[in-house]
């Protein structure tokens, strides 16, 4: 397998750089959808079934077969990335939503009843209480979703989308185990890197906010 | 910065003229407040609260005080009748601006675990637009006022005791100087020693600082020692206002229950 990456090096780079980008594009999407609607939630507590529950509806779907309900859509259909992507972004955002809205419903009552009962906004509540004291848990929905959504991008490559997939397609239909390592061994080293990426800003985090 | 300083401290320091003493700063009109048709917390409550003065609810769990208290600083709203600060209802105010006209002190105190002392204190001068300068200043002054040396500042609430955590409590209530202070049962969970030592220090304050002041209490000695009335409570309903001398010479039914209690553990003391 090694002698494999190593002959297919640059081939190896460039399907994992777009691997990378798919998720990066993806995650980032993720976090500015995934964490205002978590906010919605703690503020409109009527809309939580609605919202967790269509996440939860989301995340069960099988990934190839939300890839293919996806393909006839107008807009999304025409680029294979385009369709990777909000694929990707719907399977990221239930660990997001969900954890943010925990996060911040977690905040101590008696801290959240003295930072009203002073007279706080409930924008300053956001910004100077409720987010910081949620952040670790927020960040947990984060790296939960960043691994799901590394893992999951492999499966573009089977709509064209590229990324480390295409060796993992490429070596199933020649079944050949190095072809198919090639592309599943890098996938996996990129998740655990981006997991303890993310753990290591967590306990950073933690440690600031106690 | 030195002017700033004794300016703020001259501020808190001076006492009202004579003649504002009478002026009512809260006042209940016939409040009631319920959380559901069958359950009502309060029933119509009369109740005229001067200024500079500190009036004691005291009464049961459950017999309404901690409802009262939270109508003042609007954190309820009244379900029948109204409630007024300075002249005007509750439900009339901007509600931060209400809210930050009066400081609150709860019994878990509520600290923010993510900021030192010094940011819990200066959060709503902050929010107010305060000069760095004058915040600097104002955190010493109550940091001093409660009794915390300077270098408590950079603590954090987790690194401090349950006395001190309500020290600062108290200091980030009297940060921005509120004329009116709300403090509900702030000394309950403090063991017996810093209690005493709490409340000694609080009476003096009180003299000092001239604010007026709504204690929610359960316990007779703290409301004796610490009220100038004392308003007794029962199942949602004010059973009778008293200073602390009417209150143990009272025969009223309510009351005797209370001093009797009291008098058993000052008994205790006598043998």
């Amino acid at each position: 397998m090694l002698e494999f990456i190593v002959n297919h090096r640059r081939e190896v780079a460039t399907l994992t750089a777009e691997h990378l980008w798919l998720v990066t594009v993806s995650m980032t999407l993720a976090i500015l959808i995934g964490v205002p609607l978590g906010i919605l939630l703690t503020r409109r507590p009527a809309l939580k079934a609605v919202i967790l529950g269509t996440t939860n509806v989301i995340q069960t779907i099988p990934s190839l077969a939300l890839f293919g309900l996806l393909l006839p859509l107008p807009w999304l259909g025409v680029r294979a990335d385009r369709l990777t992507i909000t694929a990707l972004v719907l399977y990221a955002l239930l660990p997001i939503v969900r954890n943010t809205y925990i996060g911040i419903a977690g905040v101590d009552a008696p801290v959240r009843e003295a930072a009203e009962g002073m007279g706080m906004t409930s924008r300053e509540l956001l910004w100077h209480i409720e987010l910081p004291l949620a952040a670790p848990v927020i960040l947990t929905g984060v790296r939960v979703a960043t691994v799901i959504t590394i893992g999951v991008a492999t499966i573009a490559a089977a709509i064209g989308a590229g990324g480390l997939g295409e060796f993992i397609f490429r070596g199933l239909a020649m079944v050949d185990t190095h072809v198919i390592l090639a592309g599943a061994v890098p996938a996996a080293l990129m998740a655990l890197l981006a997991d303890s990426a993310l753990g290591l800003l967590q306990s950073f985090i933690q440690r600031r906010t106690h | 910065m030195l002017t700033g300083f004794s300016q703020a401290f001259s501020s808190i320091e001076s006492s009202l003229p004579v003649s504002d003493r009478s002026q009512p700063v809260i006042q209940f009109e016939n409040v009631s407040y319920r959380v559901a048709p069958d359950r009502t917390l309060l029933e119509n409550l009369n109740l005229v609260i001067h200024s500079g003065e500190t009036l004691m609810l005291l009464g049961r769990s459950g017999s309404g005080k901690t409802t009262c208290l939270k109508l003042i600083n609007r954190l309820l709203i009244p379900f029948r009748g109204e409630v007024r600060v300075e002249g005007t209802a509750t439900t009339a105010w901007d509600v931060v601006k209400l809210r930050r006209h009066i400081g609150y002190a709860i019994q878990e105190v509520g600290l923010f675990p993510h900021y030192a002392v010094e940011q819990n204190i200066a959060l709503i001068p902050k929010l107010e637009g305060w000069e760095r300068a004058r915040i600097t200043a104002r955190v010493a002054e109550v940091l001093q006022i409660v009794g915390l040396p300077r270098e408590f500042a950079q603590r954090y609430p987790n690194q401090l005791s349950g006395g001190q955590r309500q020290r600062v409590g108290l200091a980030r209530a009297l940060a921005a100087d509120p004329p009116i202070l709300l403090m509900d049962e702030p000394f309950g969970a403090l063991d017996p020693i810093t209690r005493a030592e709490i409340q000694r220090e609080f009476k003096q304050l009180q003299q000092r600082l001239c604010k007026t002041i709504v204690f929610v209490t359960h316990d007779v000695g703290e409301a004796l020692l610490l009220g100038s009335r004392i308003a007794l409570m029962e199942s949602g309903s004010l059973q009778g206002i008293y200073t602390p001398h009417d209150f143990v010479n009272s025969k009223d039914d309510p009351v005797t229950p209370y001093v009797d209690a009291f008098r058993m553990s000052q008994q205790i003391l006598q043998q």
